[in-house]
């Protein structure tokens, strides 16, 4: 067909024509073989520069489009879509970016007009070469995952539900909550954190739209966008929550005791046990590690079962006949349309800092350890005391550990200085102790926090700026005797000096679960470099992944606040819901396509393939692309050794037309 | 016309100045920080501060004991240790007289030692030193008989020989110090 | 066989001769060859850095460029001159401007310098190199039930050389105990002992090397241990000082690392330089020798001062 080919040179107002002569480049295109058409203009992108090509097309019979603008990634969706409305197919569209390519790196004006001539000549012999490309609709799985059940992984799951649509709400604990159950109160409102959250627990584990997969780890992960196949391995908790009525006997009568990983070991618990008072769901589990029964059946031999037999004495075991030694894990496969990831957060183990004694001296505790020591249902009933019990006269809190430092963390946890200040609150409310805070600076940024600062300084909490040196229990002097010694330079002073306290609270900082490499591997999603997830943009796209269909909310992004952590987790509701209430899904037409006479099965394209997106028939022996999965990278197209592979849009043909027409 | 600042950085272990965020662990991590006229994160905010005599004219970084705590505890990477080494350097260069401490004239004697034997002849430079700072053992004279009995122990563990170790290739140490100063002199 | 070029430092011929003199007695036993470099030059120093720090790099480049000609490691027994060295190393490898400039220097001499050479401690060249291990199956006198405090000093883990912890290292406590002894634990292990500021600031640092024995001591060490001759000079020679100043009466014997491994492996006492510590390591040897048990060697442990 005979080509009509219009071209289109933008002003950007003075972004472009500031450095480029447009006219001049437009009257150059004029000139160009195939060129029905060239224009210049202002704003391309606006109403009436998009009327200009859509009118150019009805009226000249124009079969393909250049418009010299900015970067594809700014507007090409914009000009496909203007073609699009007047009639043509939307590859028959190609960019030449001469702002961000040519203005915006130019100081030479007449060298960035050549440049522009060479950018649109090549665009203009590209352009010729395109072929007509349908994008594919695929229908979208109305389903939901939510990996991780803490407050993030609730809040986007009960929004979701409540919008009509299923959800699968798995966590690899027991009980749903996260670390927001093991708080004590929140700041700055200090509401008490199990009062706000266990209703949006329960009614996460009652919901008819919600599926709670507690115990549970995702094993699997396969398909894309709109249809992801889920492998589930629901771990066997050795009971039957048909039957369980949580009623707790079988824990009074099991005589193993193991440090309570929900009291951050600070107490006991049994090895059949309920995770917490509020647990979701309320019910029991074994932990097979150290059930003695459990251990015995490795070794072939029957012992213990008291929960199941009861005691001596009439005290009868579990009546309902819940507890099943036989149980196995299960694993079950779901089919569901986007995930959301909330995986959540680890806190910083302050062990590697030697200086501060963290597991060497007692009194030393940290930040999570003190919330379940001032928590009324906690180890110590809510009482502030040291280890032998006695209470302390003095306590210091000392922020930044593990974080804002290069041997650690550089980058700031965020929540730490509000924490502290309310440890602080805390400690004056429980009491009568001293309070000392020592910062390098106290970040309190959001709504109500500068003004809980205040009410902290008022309470008469002394802040000491100046990041502590170590704490020792090496005495220099009397006093220091039997004592912490902090030892640290108060800046402010200028002086070098020695605080001696009964006890320390290390105010760590956030990390990345352990498991964030293989979770991340999983669902295909990357890092950054601090190690959280990845977001697409860090300011207009938050939740979103580089992987379509994939969103995070909550501390798995970064460390953040409850109030940030419960608006992310809507905003990747919000986008799941999107996505559902538009049902189906665009894929990218660029795909690749494999030449199935010139394939020779040698499969170097399915490894290289970072999107997974090609499989091999073993039938026939050749590979084949997934055009749904297949994001038009054209890794496999350069490692095809036979050349058996072209990437539509991006054809020999055009690529080689597009230097051409650069070159001469 | 450099500015202090400048002047530090430019020194080998002075690139990370910048990064400094004034926390105090290097203070805080000082054995000799009470000593000090001014502790280290100080000196680090007067360097950025451009006051240039009071840094070079202080004793703060004479007190240095190079023990590495503050470069080991950093949590921005500054090397406190290599910039109090720079300062002194610098003072030492640009004739401060430095009051309060008789390190300077104990670190002369030594590499005054250096320079005429090649090594360091313990005996010697301790002879050297203690004549430097005479009026100081004149006016403290109990003191000064005090360590008599340290220098006789040592002698007697054979740990101060009366004679120096002269290496052949003192006068090529010579001349290769007195090219460097003119090469650098250059530049 | 094991190939260095060794680097005794200015102390290991005065106030660190039982350092030098065991350094080199353990090498045959041990498998090193420890060929000292020729005609070697001071360091420099903490002292000269300080007063007139490139300079001080050309001085240290003339022993690098000397140890490059054999193109070994160059090993050193002393912490001080490892860290010079390694510091002068560094520097020139990292600035090519300034390995110019000392190369033009080093030229009159007939001297050039490529960055090719890794400067070492003895220590991590026992440790990594010779392996615990390997000194183990070599012990003729096993020193078990002593109880022997390692202490490190600064600059053997400061700054960090990527061999051990700055803060908590375990590279000495390793070797004491491959010889048979008790590596006592004690929190002070790795702080300074005021190193070379004994001389010009001694008020102001007894009270260092006085925490240091006081902690060793409160932790149950019957004798020390160290690499570094200028930390062994401080703990050694001002003991008495110390406890003159302070009331104590610390009685703690200081030895030399290279001398302890040197006594377990057999070697006589003598050849070791025994005779130059100053506390007298009298008890340690008769136990050794005769396993004449003996309690701590301090008398009173003092809380206060």
């Amino acid at each position: 067909m005979e080509p009509r080919i219009g071209v289109f040179i933008c002003h950007c107002g003075s972004n472009i024509a500031g450095t480029v002569d447009c006219e001049e480049v437009a009257r150059f295109a004029g000139g160009l073989e195939g060129v029905a058409v060239a224009r210049d203009y202002k704003f391309m992108c606006s109403d009436p520069g998009q009327e200009l090509i859509k009118k150019d097309i009805r009226e000249l019979g124009l079969n393909r489009v250049v418009v010299a603008s900015c970067s594809p990634t700014m507007h090409e969706p914009t000009f496909r879509r203007a073609i699009q409305e007047a009639g043509l197919n939307p590859y028959f569209f190609e960019m030449a970016n001469i702002r961000e390519h040519v203005s915006w790196v130019s100081v030479d004006k007449l060298k960035a007009t050549e440049r522009a001539k060479a950018l649109v000549a090549a665009a203009v012999r590209r352009v010729y070469y395109h072929q007509p490309l349908e994008s594919r609709e695929v229908d979208i799985n109305p389903n939901t995952l939510v990996v991780g059940g803490g407050i993030a992984g609730i809040q986007a799951a009960l929004k979701i539900a409540d919008s009509g649509n299923k959800v699968y709400l798995v966590d690899k604990n027991p009980s749903i909550g996260g670390h927001m159950a093991q708080l004590d109160k929140t700041f700055p409102t200090l509401d008490c954190s199990a009062c706000i959250l266990t209703p949006k627990m329960t009614l996460a584990g009652s919901h008819p739209n919600i599926e709670l997969l507690t115990y549970s780890e995702v094993e699997e992960v396969s398909g894309y966008v709109g249809n992801f196949k889920v492998k589930i391995r629901k771990r066997a908790r050795y009971i039957d929550l048909g039957k369980c009525t949580g009623c707790g006997r079988c824990v009074d009568i099991c005589p193993v005791k193991v440090p309570d990983e929900f009291e951050q070991g600070l107490s006991q618990r049994k090895a059949i046990y309920k995770p917490f008072a509020q647990a979701v769901p309320n019910k029991v589990l074994i932990d097979p590690e150290n059930c003695l029964h459990l251990k015995g059946l490795a070794k072939g031999k029957d012992v213990c079962r008291l929960c199941q037999k009861g005691v001596k004495g009439g005290i009868i075991g579990c009546e309902t006949g819940a507890i099943d030694f036989e149980q196995q894990d299960e694993v079950i496969e779901v089919e569901v349309g986007s995930v959301i990831v909330a995986t959540g957060f680890k806190l910083f183990d302050p062990g590697v800092i030697y200086q501060y004694g963290y597991g060497r001296l007692e009194n030393v505790i940290t930040s999570l350890e003190f919330e379940r020591i001032v928590n009324s249902a906690g180890p110590t009933s809510g009482h502030i005391v040291l280890k032998d019990g006695s209470e302390p006269q003095s306590i210091a809190l000392i922020h930044c550990v593990g974080s804002r430092d290069e041997q650690y963390h550089e980058y700031c946890s965020r929540v730490c200085c509000m924490y502290s200040m309310k440890f602080a609150h805390l400690i004056k409310e429980h009491t009568s102790a001293e309070v000392y805070e020592f910062y390098i600076d106290i970040r309190s940024f959001g709504k109500g926090y500068e003004e809980f600062y205040n009410r902290i300084l008022e309470e008469g909490t002394v802040f000491i700026r100046g990041k502590p040196a170590e704490v020792t229990n090496i005495a220099e002097t009397r006093e220091e005797e039997g004592k912490l010694i902090v030892q640290f330079e108060d800046t402010l002073v200028g002086k070098q000096r020695r605080l001696p306290v009964d006890m320390v609270v290390l105010s760590c900082g956030l990390e990345p679960p352990g498991d964030v490499e293989a979770v991340g591997r999983m669902f295909n999603i990357s890092r950054s470099a601090d190690g959280f997830f990845l977001e697409k943009h860090p300011k207009l796209d938050p939740v979103a992944t580089m992987t379509d269909g994939i969103f995070l909310a909550g501390c798995c992004q970064g460390p953040k606040d409850i109030p940030d952590t419960v608006a992310q987790a809507l905003a990747a509701a919000a986008e799941a819901l999107a996505m559902i209430s538009r049902g189906k899904v665009e894929v990218e037409a660029a795909t690749a396509i494999i030449n199935e006479k010139l394939c020779t099965g040698c499969q170097l394209c399915k490894n290289v393939c970072p999107y997974s997106a090609i499989s091999f028939d073993e039938e026939k022996k050749v590979c084949r692309v997934n055009e749904a999965l297949c994001k038009g990278c054209g890794a496999c197209v350069g490692g095809c050794p036979g050349d058996a592979i072209s990437l539509s849009h991006y054809t020999n043909e055009q690529i080689l037309a597009q230097m051409e027409g650069a070159l001469t | 016309m450099v500015s202090f600042l400048d002047e530090v950085k430019s020194t080998p272990g002075g690139k990370h100045i910048l990064a400094c965020i004034q926390c105090g662990t290097c203070t805080g991590s000082c054995p000799m920080a009470g000593s000090m006229e001014y502790p280290p994160r100080k000196i680090i905010a007067m360097i950025r501060a451009g006051m240039r005599d009071e840094v070079l004219a202080s004793n703060s970084m004479w007190f240095c004991l190079s023990c590495y705590m503050c470069t080991a505890r950093c949590p921005r990477g500054v090397k406190p240790t290599e910039i109090a080494h720079a300062l002194e350097s610098l003072a030492a260069q640009h004739g401060f007289r430095i009051g309060g401490t008789s390190t300077p004239p104990l670190y002369r004697s030594f590499v005054g030692s250096i320079k005429s034997n090649g090594r360091v002849h313990e005996l010697g430079m301790m002879v050297k030193f203690y004549l430097s700072i005479l009026p100081e053992l004149i006016s403290h004279p109990v003191a000064a008989i005090k360590m008599a009995p340290l220098g006789l122990k040592l002698f007697l563990h054979r740990r101060l020989p009366l004679m120096p170790t002269r290496i052949k290739g003192r006068g090529d140490l010579s001349k290769i110090i007195r090219k460097f100063k003119e090469v650098r002199g250059n530049n | 066989m094991k190939y260095y070029s060794f680097f005794p430092g200015c102390s290991a011929e005065s106030t660190g001769l039982g350092l030098g003199l065991s350094a080199e007695a353990i090498a045959e036993p041990l498998d090193m060859e420890l060929v000292e470099l020729e005609d070697w030059n001071c360091c420099g120093s903490t002292p000269y850095g300080s007063l007139a720090e490139e300079e001080s790099i050309a001085v240290a480049a003339r022993n690098l460029a000397l140890a490059e000609k054999r193109g070994l490691d160059l090993v050193t027994p002393c912490s001080s001159c490892y860290v010079t060295l390694s510091k002068a190393n560094r520097h020139l490898q990292e600035h090519p401007t300034l390995l110019a400039q000392v190369n033009e220097a080093l030229a009159v001499a007939d001297l050039e310098y490529h960055g090719s050479i890794r400067v070492r401690h003895i220590v991590y060249v026992l440790y990594n190199d010779i392996t615990p291990e390997s000194i183990a199956s070599k012990i003729k006198w096993g020193l078990d039930g002593l109880k022997i405090a390692p202490y490190y000093g600064c600059q053997l883990v400061r700054p960090d050389y990527g061999l051990d912890d700055t803060e908590f290292p375990h590279t000495l406590d390793r070797l004491v105990e491959c010889l048979g002894a008790e590596a006592v634990d004690f929190p002070l292990k790795a702080r300074c002992c005021g190193g070379s500021l004994t001389l010009s600031e001694e008020d102001r640092v007894l009270g260092l090397i006085r925490s240091l024995l006081q902690s060793a001591a409160e932790n149950g060490a019957q004798c020390l241990v160290t690499p570094c001759p200028l930390c062994q000079t401080n703990l050694d020679a001002y003991q008495s000082r110390v406890n003159a100043r302070f009331k104590t009466s610390y009685k703690l014997p200081v030895l030399f690392i290279t001398q302890l491994i040197g006594l377990a492996l057999g070697i006589e006492a003598k050849s070791l330089g025994m005779n130059t510590n100053i506390v007298s390591p009298r008890e340690v040897l008769d136990y050794i020798y005769n396993r004449i048990n003996y309690m701590t060697t301090h008398q009173k442990v003092d809380k206060r001062g």
